[in-house]
């Protein structure tokens, strides 16, 4: 933020001259000690991830199966066509863009609300940043198992919703409901991963100088003004990282469909992942999974590039 | 990098599927997998047959791997992609076709007289070679309690004399009415697991006259699942539900509930049958006749050789000594299958002819159905569960038969038929 002069140096072409005879020993010494601490990640990397994902592209265009005596053969674009035919395939892309769209905002929103309440410099304010943030630590899984108990007609949703409004609002079988299953869901993931962005947006909160508090402060700022015009534009690099990492998460929404749901009330719940990996673990169709999950990955890939785009930094 | 290359070759070279030990056998040693790990009674009866297999001879020896059965079947199929099977392994029976076709499994030459005792069910054939022997077998049944059913003024059902479609709605009606219940049967739709909703649900189908793959042929799919008769299975299913007799979403152990009293009948099997003491006038009859004649499932764990094993003449030998009555007895005994001969059934209290436990016996040899023997079973029980799901949770019945059947005949259509 402060604003420096800049002064050519002195004797400026000897200094070049003198940086450019000493540097190719040490470039190269740096370079190779450079390579060798990435190479042990590189490798593993490459190994785990880069080959896999390669073979998945390159099982979308055979009619590879999971367990079949003849080894698979190219099929060009067939899986592809029948990918773009199947019903099946357009309900859960529709259900994950309408959990993506609705989550995102929510989630981000929800969680800068907590971090501005947890940034208070109070007595006790670490308590219920923990608080907050242990849902994050608890495997999806075993809270998916919870929630879906507690989402049951006679389970803990209900008896609240009942309680807290006098009988008026009776609760439905959330799970078992087509319209109510998806937002059950969300509010459940919202409610599992929400610490995580609070601490991440408690960091970007943390970076704001005071000072430019204090300046707004003596300007006659109130706290809506303070929030718009020094917190808003300090939370830029925050705010982008937030928004490509939680969509990135949302358009990958599979664990909470497996444990809770399985794709139902028909295909309510079903996702672009979860349905690849149906796809390609139940019904042992490995080629018609690689497709899918080709096709789902330039989606993200596109979608993050848009995001990047949209947030990139002017001038 | 070469010697990071080298790394990645040793690595890759040395990596050995979940469980270990590889498949052949040098001279007289072999492996055995099973699914049972977890499952005290039933490692332990396997591990009795190993162990006094082992004593009794000293040509071959048998190695006991256990997997804990949800693990299974994936690490069976990392050994196969690696050629890496033990000699001998179990199999749940729907699946061996599959096995079979993708050549994990090699053809079982046991002795004809041996064959021809067990239980048509705990026999794996494709194509008509048998490729797989189970020690025993499981079967569904209707539990009920008596004081309902008299309260109700209906009869008990027996394997002569099941009840038809009539009874069946009527016992239903008046149980409903006398409000004791809050529900009059649970059909089990707690349990999301794929193979309950076909093993448990397609018996209805069969018994309405439809089924999962025309049988003739096992290349189609259309008309048996998409046809009349499935139409009236899916208006029943959803009638059930729609009518309140049975919850569109049962508890997660629909057993316990019935014990408890929430419901009049259960659709469980033999598996239940120890716990049906728990409840003071618990009967258990077979399902209904729905057209076709009542329809139960049948075909449990089988036990089959690998394609790729070194000693074959040992492995049979092991298995022809694992079929003797005293030790397919511990099964029935201890675990309360169904024993899958009759010199078996003889041994085993209370299963002898009209013995107290003998109805699952009589009902399995009258009603059993296995499962369809095609290699396209995968497939066929992941559309068919889902399909039913979706029926049960109230959605348009001819739609979603008719896409399963579409998508089984395009899935047959893909794999050539799978060599039928």
């Amino acid at each position: 933020m402060a604003v420096t002069q800049e002064v050519p140096p002195k004797g400026g072409l000897r200094t070049s001259t003198r940086a450019t005879t000493r540097k190719p020993a040490g470039r190269g010494h740096e370079t190779l000690m450079g390579t060798l601490m990435v190479s042990p990640a590189m490798l593993l990397l490459i190994v785990f991830f880069f080959i896999p994902v390669g073979l998945c592209f390159a099982l979308a265009f055979t009619n590879a199966r999971l367990i079949s005596p003849e080894p698979a053969t190219l099929v060009g674009l067939e899986n592809f066509q029948r990918l773009f035919q199947d019903p099946l395939f357009w309900r859960s892309l529709r259900n994950t863009v309408y959990f993506a769209v609705v989550v995102v905002p929510l989630q981000a929103g929800f969680a800068l609300v907590l971090a501005l309440l947890v940034n208070a410099k109070i007595r006790g304010i670490n308590f219920f940043r923990t608080l907050y943030f242990v849902p994050v630590v608890t495997s999806i899984v075993v809270v998916s198992i919870l929630w879906k108990f507690m989402y049951q007609s006679d389970g803990l949703v209900n008896n609240m919703l009942q309680t807290l409004t006098f009988n008026v609002v009776q609760g439905t079988d959330w799970l078992s409901n087509p319209t109510a299953a998806m937002p059950a869901i969300m509010f459940m993931s919202i409610w599992q991963a929400v610490g995580f962005h609070m601490v991440i947006w408690l960091s970007g909160l943390q970076t704001i100088p005071g000072e430019l508090y204090e300046a707004a402060e003596l300007d006659g700022a109130d706290k809506w003004q303070q929030f718009r015009y020094v917190t808003w534009p300090g939370l830029k690099a925050t705010r982008t990282f937030i928004l490509v990492t939680i969509t990135i998460a949302a358009l990958s929404l599979f664990a909470q469909i497996n444990v809770m749901t399985q794709g139902g009330p028909l295909d309510a719940t079903s996702t672009v992942v979860f349905q690849a990996v149906r796809v390609g673990y139940g019904q042992q169709e490995t080629a018609y999974a690689s497709t899918i999950s080709l096709v789902f990955f330039v989606l993200v890939l596109t979608v993050s590039l848009v995001q990047r785009y949209l947030t990139r930094e002017r001038g | 990098m070469a010697l990071v290359a080298v790394l990645v070759l040793a690595g890759c070279g040395g990596r050995a599927p979940s469980g270990g030990a590889g498949g052949g056998g040098e001279g007289g040693e072999f492996t055995l997998w099973t699914h049972n790990a977890g499952n005290k009674e039933e490692l332990a009866a396997v591990n009795k047959i190993v162990s006094d297999y082992n004593a009794s001879q000293t040509t071959n020896k048998v190695k006991v791997q256990a997997f804990p059965q949800a693990a299974y079947n994936d690490a069976v199929t990392a050994a196969a992609t690696s050629k890496k099977l033990p000699c001998i392994l179990d199999i749940d029976a729907p699946i061996v076709p599959n096995w079979a076709w993708a050549g994990y499994l090699a053809k079982l030459d046991l002795p004809q007289e041996l064959v021809a005792k067990q239980l048509p069910s705990t026999l794996g054939k494709w194509k008509d070679q048998l490729y797989s022997v189970g020690y025993y077998d499981a079967a569904l049944g209707l539990f009920a309690r008596k004081s309902a059913l008299d309260a109700a003024g209906v009869r008990v059902a027996t394997v002569d004399q099941p009840w038809t479609a009539q009874e069946f709605d009527q016992a239903l009606q008046k149980i409903k009415a006398s409000g004791k219940f809050d529900y009059v049967l649970d059909l089990g739709t707690g349990d999301s697991t794929p193979e309950w909703w076909t093993y448990g649900y397609s018996p209805f189908l069969q018994s309405f006259g439809g089924d999962l793959i025309d049988r003739n042929s096992y290349t189609t799919a259309s008309g048996v699942l998409n046809g009349d008769k499935a139409m009236a299975w899916a208006n029943w299913l959803q009638g059930l539900i729609r009518n309140k007799y049975t919850p569109a979403k049962s508890g997660t152990d629909a057993f316990a509930d019935f014990v408890n009293g929430k419901s009049a009948m259960v659709w469980s099997g033999s598996w239940s049958a120890t716990n049906l003491e728990k409840v003071k006038d618990g009967v258990v009859m077979p399902p209904p006749d729905l057209g076709a004649g009542p329809k139960i499932g049948g075909g449990s764990w089988q036990w089959g050789i690998s394609s790729g094993c070194q000693n074959t003449v040992g492995a049979l030998d092991y298995l022809k000594f694992s079929l003797q009555p005293k030790y397919l007895s511990q099964f029935v005994t201890k675990l309360n299958l169904i024993p899958a001969t009759e010199e078996t059934a003889a041994m085993s209290p209370g299963w002898e002819p009209d013995g107290p436990k003998r109805f699952f016996l009589d009902e399995s040899k009258k009603f059993a159905l296995i499962r369809p023997p095609t290699p396209a079973y995968p497939y066929v029980t992941t559309t068919f569960a889902k399909a039913a799901q979706d029926i049960a949770a109230g959605g348009d019945a001819k739609s979603i038969l008719d896409q399963a059947a579409s998508d089984i005949d395009q899935n047959l259509k893909s794999n050539d038929n799978y060599g039928a």
